[in-house]
C-alpha cells in the first residue's frame, strides 16, 4: 500500500477491467484519462450533466484500488478551514483548566503550555489536510464551480504543490500525491489556471447499449425487458423529451429500482406515469412526460 | 494549421513522417492554439509526457490523450476533432469552422450609422470650457442611438467614469466586528492567549458578500443601434464586479463574459464582436431566455442573483413562451430588471407582445436609452 498512484494501472484497458468489478462501465475515453491522471499525478476535472457518473467515478476508484475515499463537498462560500485545518478550541480551553487545575501554584513555562496547546492532538484535518496525510488515496472535490474564486485558487495553490503549511505545527507534505477527481456542473466557468493543472474531461450522457449495461450490471435483479424498456425511454426522453431537466443515468436507475419495487415485469402506461417521480423532477417535466407517454410506449 | 494550406495533403503527411515524433506532436499543438484553443506551453508538455505514457502506436490513445490534456470546455472538442483529424490523416480541414471569425466587423461598428442627427454640440459655445461641460451635460440625456461618430466617442470616454457597485446580501459567515453579537471562539481565544485570564469580549456580526449581477443584452436588429452602449455598460460591470456575467441574446445564446475581461473597453467591445454570431438579426427572446436558464441559470448562475434584461421587447416567436421563461427566471433571481430603451421617451406605452407578457414577471422596469439613465439603473442594482 505503500506505493504511490503511478503503477495502479498498466494501461487504459486495466482501468476499465478494474472499474468494471467495482460494477463502474468506463468508457475508452475516460479510462485513457483516468490512466493518464494516475501515471501524470494530475487531478482529473470532470464536467457533465448532472447524473453522468461524475461522483461515482471518485467512488468506484476508490473501492476498485482498495482505498480510501475524501470527500470535500464544495457550496458558495466555503473557506480553508473547512477544507484545510481548524483548531479545536473548546478542547484547547479545556486542557488550559486541566493544567491548571493539576499544577495548582506550581509556575509552568508559558512556551511549553503554548507548544502543548497547539500540538496535533487539538488539529481538526479537514478533508485536503487528511488527503494529504493518508495519501494514496482518492480526493473527491465534488462541484467545485460552487465554491468561489478565491477558494479555487487556494486548491491550485494545494493541487500543484501537494503540501500545506500551518503555522504552529510546519509542513505537511504529502509523500504520494492522492488521486484526485474534481467535479463541476458548470454552474460558473473554472479558471484557466485551474483547467490547465488538470486533465480536462467531459462527460456526456451514456448511449442506448452503455446505459443498458450500466442498469443490468448495477441492477441484476430488475428483469431484462424492464430494464431495455426503461432504458429505451430515457434516451428518448433526453433526445425528443425537450425536458427542463433531462434524466440523468442515476434517474434512471432510481426508476428502474422503483418499478422492480412495485412488482412491475414491463413497462406499461399507469405504472410509469405513478412512478415518473423517480425519473423526472419539475411539475412542468412532468406533465409533458405523461402527455407524451402514451405515445411513446405504443411506438 | 497555416502550414499545412500551402501543401498537399499527401506532401503534408510524408512531411509529417520525416521528422521526428515530438516535433510532430508539437505540431500539433500549435496547430491547436492556431484554431483558437487555449494551449499553453506547459499544456503542450503535459501532452508530450502523456502521450509518452499510452505510446504513439494508438492513434486512438493519442487522441485521448490530446483531449485530456488540450482541452477545457466542451466548446473546444469540435475544434480539436477537426484539427486532429487534418494534422493526423492528412486531409485538409473544412476552413469553414476553423478560421477565427476575424473578418465579421468589430462591435463598435456595428452601431455606426452617420445619419447625422442634429447638431446642437458644444461647437456654438465660446468658452471652451464650459462648452465640454454644458457638452457632456447634453450628452447623458441624449438618446445613445441618434449620437454621430464624433459623439458617440465622446460618449465611449464617458463611460469610463462609471463605477457600477454591485448590490450586496448577508453572508453565511460572520465578521469580527467592535458591536454586535458576542463572539463566542473568538472571546476564548483571546482568553486563551492570557493563558486563562478574562480579556476584553469580542464580537462579531453577519458579513456580506456582493450578489451576482447577469445581464442579458439583446443584439437583435431593433437594438442593434444601443448593443454598442449597452456592452460598454456591461464592460463596466464586469470590470467592476469579477461574478458579473454577461451574455447576447438574438436568434441564439452568447456567454461573452470571458471577452468582457479585458480591461480596454475598445478591445474586449472587438473580442466580443469576434465571439457573438448574431449581430443584428432576428429577435427569439423566449428560446434565448429558455437556453440561458437551461444551460446556465437553474445550475446556479441565476440563483440569488440581480439579473437585468437589455430589450425592447420585439419577439419572433410567441410571447407564451416568453412569459413561461419570465415566470421561471422570476423564481430563481432574487430580482429581474427589465430595461427597455423605449421606455424614457414620450408617449412610449408597454403594448408589444413580449412586453406584455414579460411584465408581470419583472420587478424594476426603466429606461436605458441614455447615459443618465445607465446611470440610474446603476443605482437601482446597486440597491436591488
Amino acid at each position: 500500500m505503500l506505493r504511490g498512484m503511478e503503477q495502479a494501472f498498466t494501461s487504459p484497458d486495466d482501468v476499465t477491467a478494474t472499474l468494471a468489478r467495482t460494477g463502474y462501465l468506463a468508457d475508452e475515453a475516460l479510462a485513457t484519462v483516468t490512466f493518464l491522471a494516475t501515471r501524470l499525478g494530475r487531478p482529473i476535472l470532470l464536467e457533465g450533466e448532472p447524473g453522468t457518473g461524475k461522483t461515482a467515478l471518485a467512488e468506484s476508484l476508490a473501492e476498485a484500488l482498495g482505498q480510501k475515499l475524501i470527500r470535500l463537498q464544495c457550496y458558495e462560500g466555503i473557506e480553508a478551514t473547512q477544507a484545510l485545518y481548524d483548531w479545536d478550541f473548546p478542547r484547547q480551553i479545556l486542557h488550559l483548566r486541566a493544567v491548571e487545575a493539576v499544577a495548582g501554584d506550581e509556575h509552568r513555562d508559558p512556551k511549553q503550555l503554548e507548544a502543548e496547546l497547539f500540538d496535533e492532538r487539538f488539529l481538526l484535518a479537514r478533508p485536503v489536510l487528511r488527503a494529504l496525510r493518508e495519501a494514496p488515496c482518492v480526493l473527491l472535490i465534488d462541484e467545485i464551480d460552487r465554491a468561489d474564486d478565491e477558494f479555487e485558487a487556494f486548491l491550485l495553490e494545494v493541487l500543484s504543490t501537494w503540501q500545506v503549511t500551518i503555522p504552529e505545527v510546519g509542513t505537511i507534505a504529502a509523500e504520494h500525491p492522492p488521486l484526485v477527481v474534481l467535479t463541476s456542473n458548470r454552474t460558473r466557468e473554472l479558471h484557466d489556471a485551474l483547467k490547465r493543472r488538470c486533465l480536462y474531461h467531459w462527460i456526456d450522457h451514456p448511449g442506448l447499449a452503455r446505459e443498458l449495461d450500466i442498469v443490468r450490471t448495477r441492477l441484476p435483479e430488475v428483469s431484462d425487458t424492464l430494464a431495455e424498456q426503461v432504458v429505451r425511454l430515457v434516451q428518448r426522453l433526453r433526445t425528443e423529451g425537450d425536458l427542463i431537466k433531462p434524466p440523468g443515468v442515476a434517474e434512471t436507475l432510481d426508476w428502474a429500482r422503483a418499478l422492480d419495487a412495485l412488482g412491475a415485469g414491463s413497462l406499461d402506461p399507469e405504472v410509469a406515469a405513478a412512478t415518473l417521480g423517480a425519473a423526472v423532477k419539475y411539475r412542468e417535466d412532468g406533465e409533458r412526460v405523461r402527455a407524451m407517454l402514451d405515445r411513446m410506449l405504443a411506438g | 494549421m497555416t502550414g499545412m494550406t500551402g501543401m498537399t495533403a499527401q506532401q503534408c503527411l510524408e512531411a509529417h513522417h520525416r521528422r521526428p515524433p515530438d516535433e510532430w506532436l508539437i505540431g500539433f499543438a500549435r496547430a491547436l492554439r492556431a484554431a483558437g484553443l487555449h494551449v499553453t506551453a506547459d499544456r503542450e508538455r503535459t501532452f508530450l509526457v502523456a502521450v509518452s505514457q499510452v505510446g504513439l502506436g494508438e492513434r486512438r490513445g493519442v487522441y485521448w490523450a490530446g483531449r485530456a490534456t488540450l482541452t477545457s470546455s466542451p466548446a473546444d472538442v469540435e475544434r480539436y476533432d477537426q484539427v486532429f483529424t487534418a494534422w493526423f490523416t492528412g486531409r485538409p480541414m473544412e476552413t469553414t469552422h476553423t478560421v477565427p471569425p476575424t473578418v465579421r466587423p468589430p462591435v463598435r461598428q456595428a452601431a455606426l450609422d452617420d445619419d447625422a442627427a442634429s447638431g446642437a454640440g458644444p461647437e456654438t459655445e465660446d468658452d471652451l470650457l464650459r462648452a465640454r461641460a454644458s457638452g457632456q451635460e447634453v450628452l447623458r440625456q441624449r438618446d445613445v442611438a441618434a449620437l454621430d461618430r464624433a459623439e458617440r466617442a465622446q460618449l465611449a470616454r464617458m463611460f469610463e467614469r462609471l463605477h457600477p457597485l454591485a448590490p450586496h446580501r448577508p453572508a453565511r459567515r460572520h465578521v469580527p466586528r467592535r458591536t454586535g453579537p458576542v463572539n463566542g471562539p473568538a472571546t476564548l481565544r483571546e482568553q486563551l492567549r492570557r493563558v486563562g485570564e478574562p480579556g476584553p469580549v469580542r464580537h462579531h456580526r453577519r458579513g456580506v458578500r456582493t450578489r451576482r449581477v447577469v445581464l442579458l443584452i439583446d443584439v437583435s436588429g431593433s437594438m442593434s443601434a444601443y448593443a454598442d452602449s449597452l456592452l460598454r455598460l456591461a464592460h463596466r460591470f464586469v470590470q467592476a464586479a469579477p461574478t458579473t456575467e454577461v451574455f447576447t441574446m438574438g436568434t441564439r445564446l452568447t456567454h461573452v463574459t470571458r471577452a468582457l475581461r479585458e480591461r480596454d473597453p475598445d478591445r474586449a467591445l472587438v473580442a466580443a464582436g469576434a465571439v457573438v454570431p448574431d449581430w443584428s438579426g432576428g429577435t427569439r427572446l423566449g428560446d434565448a431566455l429558455a437556453a440561458f436558464l437551461d444551460r446556465w441559470g437553474r445550475r446556479g448562475m441565476a440563483r440569488g442573483a440581480v439579473v437585468v434584461l437589455f430589450s425592447d421587447g420585439w419577439e419572433r416567436t410567441g410571447p407564451e413562451v416568453l412569459g413561461e421563461q419570465m415566470r421561471r427566471l422570476r423564481a430563481l433571481a432574487h430580482r429581474v430588471v427589465w430595461v427597455n430603451p423605449h421606455r424614457g421617451k414620450a408617449g412610449y406605452q408597454p403594448i408589444q407582445q413580449g412586453i406584455v407578457a414579460a411584465l408581470p414577471h419583472v420587478d424594476d422596469f426603466v429606461a436605458g436609452h441614455s447615459f443618465a439613465t445607465f446611470e440610474e439603473l446603476i443605482e437601482v442594482i446597486a440597491h436591488a
